[in-house]
């Protein structure tokens, strides 16, 4: 077989501390994303366990591998999870779904989660878009930018990048900075283009590392050029999967001359824990209603 | 007077020499990594044909998008001003050109003198250019020609809805998955990118008569939507990639 440098490493993790059947909500946000989906339960107000996996070419099968993955080694049965939200490019047709919430709400408010109430700008780098989002201290969206027509700037574009490298992606961000000198950035803008670009690059002595570099610079170059037209007010973070690249975020950070503070758990569930946060709320409303 | 002109495109390089008017010579190579090796090749291939040694060519006038990198070039003239002199020497009726090569696409506006009257172009994006072609033809597993082959068999419309090539991949890859008839997908392909190239040329005054040329015109597949897209008959000059070359060395000439 051969080798998919494109892969990313998919992860799951599970509370040790939290016994699930003592809580009186279990609820579920699944975000079926473009590249990656996401399961995320809480337990109450508190992450039980979650699951980050690559989307398949159906979204409702996407969003049952990531729940029964997120699941899996718990003894929570999927009727036992009071009520699922919906989010991402294949929001509307994710079956065990009540309701689907736009992925720009569930970003902020899961980030609002992670991150607290000082967050004001998020960046969500997605697979096939990206997203600059402000929010109010309780993580309500006060005003958003997306570009979701082109593949620069987004980890579809990485991925892309990857394969041609011959990198695993994961080590891209860490071998771009292992650079002497700081190289000129791509200059095409078009993935395409940029793809002859780099060959050029490669032909004329230039190190898979330096390519690297001039890549993930070209890239953040694009991503601030998108948040300068929202505006970028501290706290700000970074969300989605290229918030694990290294090299992508220290260029942007550079070039803004702000810290993206750090999100844990796990930048890449942002969406769908904003998604199981409006569960839990949705909840319970409904037995407030009952 | 013997003159060359010289189209350093992203793709190839086309060379077309001209005698008292006249076209003698047409040579094309591959671009590759090392564009001025490749150059010199198709200038000695062109040279060869027309039976004429390099030293009788009085004067050379480079294009494209690698027009500033020619040593051996006496001048250089842009894609627009090249192709518009070009294409008012094989076809003075045109008044509206589309350039649609590998990795650029172009719309120009021309008088009856074939001076330039206004143009539009998009150099950032290889949705609506040749490169997006072959990437798709890629994805589906078919050579390029086999595409617009089984393009014009298509019977039903296809949703791609992609503006990006690098996500038209992905959405091709889905609808092969999902049984839809390559000749189908094929076609939606070719409607993506004429329905690119369109919107962008209509930012141009379009007025008939209206004809296509770079690599792409060699499409037939393209030239049918396009006609559809533009509502116009569309025209297509024979070696439509050797226009902007022509067009250099015409003005060579003048």
């Amino acid at each position: 077989m051969t080798t998919e440098f494109y892969r990313w490493t998919e992860n799951t993790w599970r509370s040790p501390d939290i016994d699930w059947h003592k809580a009186e909500t279990l609820v579920a946000g699944i975000d079926v994303g473009s590249v990656s989906s996401q399961a995320v339960i809480l337990a109450d107000d508190k992450i039980y366990a979650f699951c980050n996996t690559r989307t398949g070419s159906n979204s409702p099968d996407s969003a049952k591998k990531a729940l029964s993955i997120a699941l899996n080694g718990t003894d929570i049965k999927p009727e036992n999870i009071q009520y699922f939200v919906g989010t991402g490019y294949g929001r509307v047709n994710i079956p065990m779904a009540k309701k689907a919430i736009t992925e720009i709400a569930c970003h902020a408010r899961g980030a609002n989660y992670m991150g607290g109430p000082a967050i004001k700008t998020i960046l969500d780098m997605g697979g096939q878009d990206l997203k600059g989002i402000h929010c109010d201290e309780k993580g309500k969206v006060t005003q958003f930018l997306m570009n979701d027509k082109c593949a620069a700037g987004t980890g579809r574009g990485m991925e892309v990048m990857a394969e041609l490298l011959q990198v695993p992606i994961v080590d891209v961000g860490k071998m771009s900075l292992e650079v002497k000198e700081e190289p000129e950035p791509v200059s095409s803008t078009c993935v395409i283009f940029a793809k002859s670009e780099a060959i050029g690059l490669l032909r004329g002595g230039w190190t898979k590392n330096m390519v690297l570099a001039a890549y993930c610079a070209a890239m953040a170059h694009r991503v601030v050029g998108l948040l300068q037209r929202i505006g970028i007010e501290k706290e700000f973070v970074i969300t989605g999967g290229i918030a694990k690249n290294i090299g992508v975020v220290s260029r942007i950070e550079k070039e803004l001359n702000i810290k993206a503070m750090p999100l844990q758990p796990d930048p890449q569930i942002a969406g769908g824990l904003g998604a199981a946060l409006f569960a839990r709320d949705l909840f319970l409303k409904s037995k407030k209603a009952a | 007077m013997i003159t060359a002109g010289i189209d350093v495109g992203a793709k190839t390089i086309k060379v077309v020499i001209v005698k008292d008017n006249k076209v003698v010579a047409r040579a094309i190579n591959p671009t590759g990594f090392e564009p001025l090796v490749t150059a010199e090749k198709t200038m000695d291939e062109a040279a060869k044909q027309a039976g004429i040694s390099r030293k009788d060519i009085n004067k050379v006038y480079a294009t494209g998008a690698g027009r500033k990198s020619i040593p051996f070039a006496d001048h250089n003239v842009t894609e627009v001003t090249a192709d518009a002199k070009g294409t008012n020497y094989l076809l003075p009726s045109v008044r509206t050109i589309v350039d649609i090569g590998a990795e650029e696409a172009r719309g120009i506006a021309t008088d009856a003198a074939g001076k330039v009257v206004d143009f539009a172009k998009n150099d950032k994006c290889a949705a609506g250019a040749g490169a997006f072609v072959e990437s798709m033809s890629r994805a589906l597993e078919v050579t390029v020609p086999q595409m617009i082959e089984i393009s014009h068999k298509s019977t039903k419309e296809a949703p791609i809805n992609a503006t990006c090539a690098v996500f038209a991949e992905s959405e091709v890859v889905s609808l092969i998955h999902t049984k839809i008839d390559k000749a189908d997908i094929a076609n939606a392909v070719h409607d993506a990118i004429a329905s690119r190239v369109c919107s962008m040329v209509r930012r141009i005054p379009i007025e008939k008569d209206v004809v296509l040329i770079g690599g792409v015109a060699n499409n037939s597949a393209i030239v049918a939507v396009m006609k559809k897209h533009l509502g116009v008959e569309v025209g297509v000059p024979e070696n439509p990639e050797f226009v902007g070359a022509l067009g250099a060395a015409l003005l060579a000439a003048a």
